[in-house]
């Protein structure tokens, strides 16, 4: 392609302003505050924010790694839809409005948009990791190809918590923390179940401690995740069937009953403690403090 | 060389200390969704009820379900399918006795009604749009508690398989129907009318809402870890999960076209419309 001297003389441009409401606050209190800030052509809600933070707001908390939708980091609610901020492109947003972002609900505040999301770490820890069976003779585990490949798909989460942020089953709910795993851990658990070397049932696990079947599989999991996993539809509502051959089915249990299949490791506990309210956290089933 | 067992932590992890009930960010709304979040609840709840008013309405009727060999026609509506009792017009003969005296269709519909109450897809829509649980992604539970489907009478949800089942068993007999609807009695033996195509539509898309199931899925090849060891529930799981990607559009247009069906039947039953003969 040429450039033509035209081209390179060209006075640019103005370009447009926007209006950024971010919130700004801790867990003292906090309150939106517009910014009217440059945007260029091409760029995401990231980068706006980081050109308020660069002019307008030195102190504006803000968490990001890659700018690229790998690391997860800068999941916000962004017009109140959960979402990458890297991913965000100002130009699918309606012009003319203010953009609102926001911290993820879900999640208490540190800072800002910043949230802390270690309540998923303790929930991960929770979920016993692959038990893989026996290696073979020569020494390896030989894996065929159309057996992997269903799982792989599990594999491309990045946590970025979008799931567990938009579940309302938390959201909503804050004491339903103490017993529901959330959407990306559901996730993790199909991994491991459908894996084909592991040896360990989670069935019980997930119905008595992870809180399977508090999920109603509204599918906002997987409208948010932003790598596109189909978590409702390949791995939470399998391990709900799962569940179901292994407490609800007569039919199914007669047939593990005539085959006396080798049952694998029932895992009934979970390997951490749970995550249990604080001294001044809501009571099981009462509104989040965050609502209306 | 170090393997996966190998390498177990010699010190279990200690626990990362997380206190429920911290403070969150963000304004105490609802919602900050600005977009038409509302359009698509509003939407379900309409297509829902005018399908439970025109089903309800349509099975209490006991009339004009069956377009007859007077008629040179043999179509039986599929709300009326299979007609079992004493009182029925037509076919498959009596299994349930004279002493049931209302229309049969309110014994019949409860097989496909329980089918679609308990399909995943149905769940997510009336759990939205009815319930408000939620009512749209990031818009606030209408209640102040919640247990999903972990407790009565939500745990029930369970048995869609064996709803399952029994769908297929009707999809059969809704495909005999369909195969039926070309012949013409009195009129040449066999050919295709407007109501034979009709037929025909309302079997395939009832085959493909039940085929696109998750549970079908499941239990045709889900269910298995090791796909190599199973090479024929691999086939049958590969191909019926392109089917279950489109379970929701199975789902509406099934929904649609077996209230279509038996409209259709009783307007040519009630002699309002004339059937007419392709060939």
């Amino acid at each position: 392609m040429t450039v033509t001297a035209e081209k390179l003389t060209e006075t640019p441009t103005q370009t447009p302003l926007v209006t950024m409401r971010l919130w700004r606050g801790d867990a003292t209190g906090g309150c939106f505050v517009d910014y009217e800030v440059e945007a260029s052509e091409g760029e995401v809600v990231l980068d706006v924010v980081h050109r308020v933070q660069a002019t307008q707001a030195p102190d504006l908390a803000v968490r990001w790694n890659c700018k690229a939708g790998k690391c997860g980091s800068c999941s916000a609610e962004v017009n109140g839809r959960p979402r990458l901020m890297c991913m965000t492109r100002m130009s699918t947003l309606p012009p003319g409005e203010a953009v609102t972002i926001a911290p993820m609900k879900t999640f208490p505040i540190l800072k800002d948009l910043v949230s802390d999301v270690s309540f998923n770490y303790v929930v991960a820890r929770q979920i016993p990791p692959l038990a893989p069976r026996p290696r073979e003779a020569d020494g390896t585990h030989r894996i065929a190809q159309v057996d992997i490949d269903r799982v792989q798909e599990f594999h491309k989460c990045i946590e970025c918590f979008l799931c567990q942020d938009v579940c309302h089953v938390i959201r909503d709910h804050e004491g339903n923390k103490a017993h529901f795993a959330g959407p990306r851990f559901f996730v993790r658990a199909a991994a491991l179940e459908m894996h084909p070397l592991d040896t360990l049932d989670r069935r019980p696990l997930l119905r008595h401690h992870l809180g399977l079947a508090y999920c109603n599989i509204t599918k906002c999991c997987t409208e948010v995740c932003p790598v596109g996993i189909k978590i409702t539809d390949n791995s939470i509502i399998p391990l709900k069937e799962r569940v179901v051959d292994g407490y609800f089915d007569p039919i199914a249990w007669l047939g593990r009953k005539i085959r006396r299949k080798p049952a694998r490791t029932p895992v009934t506990e979970p390997l951490a403690p749970q995550a249990t309210a604080g001294a001044n956290g809501p009571r099981p089933g009462r509104r989040s403090p965050g609502e209306a | 060389m170090s393997t996966l067992e190998q390498r177990a932590p010699a010190v279990a992890p200690s626990p990362i200390p997380v206190h429920l009930g911290g403070v969150r960010g963000g304004p105490k709304a609802a919602t900050l969704r600005r977009d038409r979040w509302w359009v698509a609840p509003v939407l379900t709840v309409s297509a829902l009820l005018a399908f439970v008013g025109y089903s309800t309405w349509a099975a209490f009727q006991n009339r004009d379900y069956y377009v007859g060999a007077a008629m040179h026609r043999d179509y039986l509506s599929p709300f009326y399918s299979p007609c079992i009792t004493a009182n029925c017009q037509v076919k498959f003969g009596p299994v349930i006795g004279s002493w049931w005296q209302i229309s049969p269709a309110i014994l019949i519909l409860i097989f496909p009604l329980g089918f679609r109450l308990t399909c995943y897809y149905y769940r997510r829509s009336y759990y939205r749009s009815f319930l408000w649980a939620p009512p749209a992604c990031a818009v606030a539970d209408a209640r102040p508690r919640y247990s999903g489907e972990s407790r009565f009478p939500l745990i029930f949800q369970n048995v869609h398989r064996y709803f399952f089942y029994f769908g297929v068993i009707f999809n059969v007999i809704l495909t005999y129907d369909a195969v039926e609807a070309f012949r013409f009695p009195g009129d040449g033996g066999i050919g295709v009318g407007v109501g034979t195509l009709i037929f025909v539509v309302n079997a395939v898309l009832l085959w493909l809402y039940s085929l696109s199931c998750h549970s079908c899925r499941h239990l045709c090849g889900g269910q298995v870890n090791s796909f190599s060891s199973h090479p024929i529930r691999y086939a049958v799981w590969k191909r019926l999960t392109p089917l279950n990607r489109r379970h929701m559009l199975f789902a509406w247009m099934s929904l649609f076209w077996v209230a279509f069906t038996d409209v259709y039947v009783r307007l040519v039953a009630s002699g309002a419309i004339h059937d007419p003969k392709l060939f």
